[in-house]
């Protein structure tokens, strides 16, 4: 069997299959298991999928979002056990594979338009219709 | 010395743990190994069981190797490498005796041997870790350069020569390499795969052997008794 089959075959196990379909400029909500002590607790990241990287067991998520008028990216593993969900909160429209330019911008042009009601929307305010 | 077996290289990946920890991997494909020859004392000066391993072509080896591994029930193999052990321990080996990666079971800790990528002729900043010299302030086209290597009275006394073993540049790699005590993560003895912490050396696809941790740390030898 070839090196790369090999790997996959052990990897196989350790994937997730209940990923919903992410793509970039999609807004999601990465729910995190935190253990403090003996207690577990979900903490929610929610932000801007700025990066998909890697493959396999070895894909990254790069999320990104605004606290405090601060940039805050996290990247996390896609198969990690201690991600317990995703979840889109909203569809974007990218025109690229990396939205790295989203970390030079400020105010209305950190928005991304929503591909299904083309609507735009800034990154780290409520979103439509929630307030 | 300890129970040994030998296997290839085939790449890394990573793993997590029951816990969320992301452990990286090294896949090695351990065994099948076949005992192929018995050393005793009485013979041989020393006991040891010596194991074939690789499938090899009857007209890729040698008449002698043929032979010596057809006294032991076997196909011709590519590699035959020993390991020590008390005579006791070597009379529970018969010949023609297979041993896979299932007799890894159990094991905490292993020793992995390998020959390291060879890296060819390299200066002493990749081959020894020197600093080299500065990258301005008047250097000039010596940047990577080892500097002074000694005086007539380099801890030698007199002479005039330089310590043996004197770092300089030269080729690097192609070495056997020993990484103690290293994790076994996991077995996948229906594949025949070891699955071992962090890095081994060699190449994809190169002989490893893999043994019983001869030597542990205390805090291992702790976790390898629990």
């Amino acid at each position: 069997m070839s090196i790369q089959a090999t790997l996959e075959k052990i990897n196989a196990s350790a994937l997730k299959t209940d990923v919903p379909r992410m793509e970039i400029g999609d807004t999601v909500s990465v729910h995190c298991r935190i253990v403090e002590g003996n207690k577990e607790r979900i903490q929610v990241f929610t932000g801007v999928l700025i990066a998909r990287a890697g493959r396999g067991i070895n894909e990254m998520l790069t999320v990104r979002r605004i606290v405090e008028e601060m940039g805050v990216e996290r990247i996390f593993p896609i198969n990690s056990p201690k991600i317990a969900q995703y979840e889109v909160v909203r569809r974007g429209q990218a025109n690229r594979a990396k939205l790295y330019y989203l970390r030079d911008r400020a105010g209305k042009s950190r928005r991304i338009i929503d591909r299904r009601r083309k609507l735009k929307h800034v990154a780290g305010l409520p979103l439509a219709g929630q307030n | 010395m300890a129970f040994m077996l030998l296997g290839t290289k085939v790449g890394m990946t990573r793993v997590y743990t029951a816990d969320g920890v992301n452990l990286p991997v090294t896949v090695v494909r351990v065994g099948p190994c076949v005992v192929t020859q018995i050393r005793t004392v009485e013979k041989d000066g020393y006991s040891a069981v010596q194991l074939g391993f690789g499938d090899i072509k009857a007209r890729n080896s040698t008449q002698p190797e043929i032979g010596h591994d057809a006294k032991a029930g076997s196909a011709p193999k590519r590699y035959h490498r020993e390991f020590r052990c008390t005579p006791e321990e070597a009379s529970k080996y018969t010949l023609g005796q297979v041993l896979t990666v299932k007799d890894l079971e159990g094991t905490k800790f292993v020793d992995v041997i390998g020959r390291t990528k060879g890296k060819g002729f390299q200066g002493v900043m990749k081959r020894w870790h020197f600093k080299g010299m500065f990258a301005s302030h008047g250097t000039e086209r010596k940047h990577r350069s080892p500097g002074s290597i000694g005086s007539l009275c380099s801890n030698r006394g007199f002479g005039g020569g330089l310590k043996k073993g004197k770092k300089m540049a030269g080729h690097m790699g192609d070495v056997r390499c020993t990484c103690r005590s290293i994790e076994l993560v996991r077995i996948d003895a229906e594949n025949g795969l070891a699955l071992i912490k962090g890095t081994v050396p060699g190449a994809a696809n190169g002989l490893v052997q893999v043994r019983h941790a001869v030597r542990l740390y205390r805090s291992k030898a702790k976790k390898a008794k629990a």
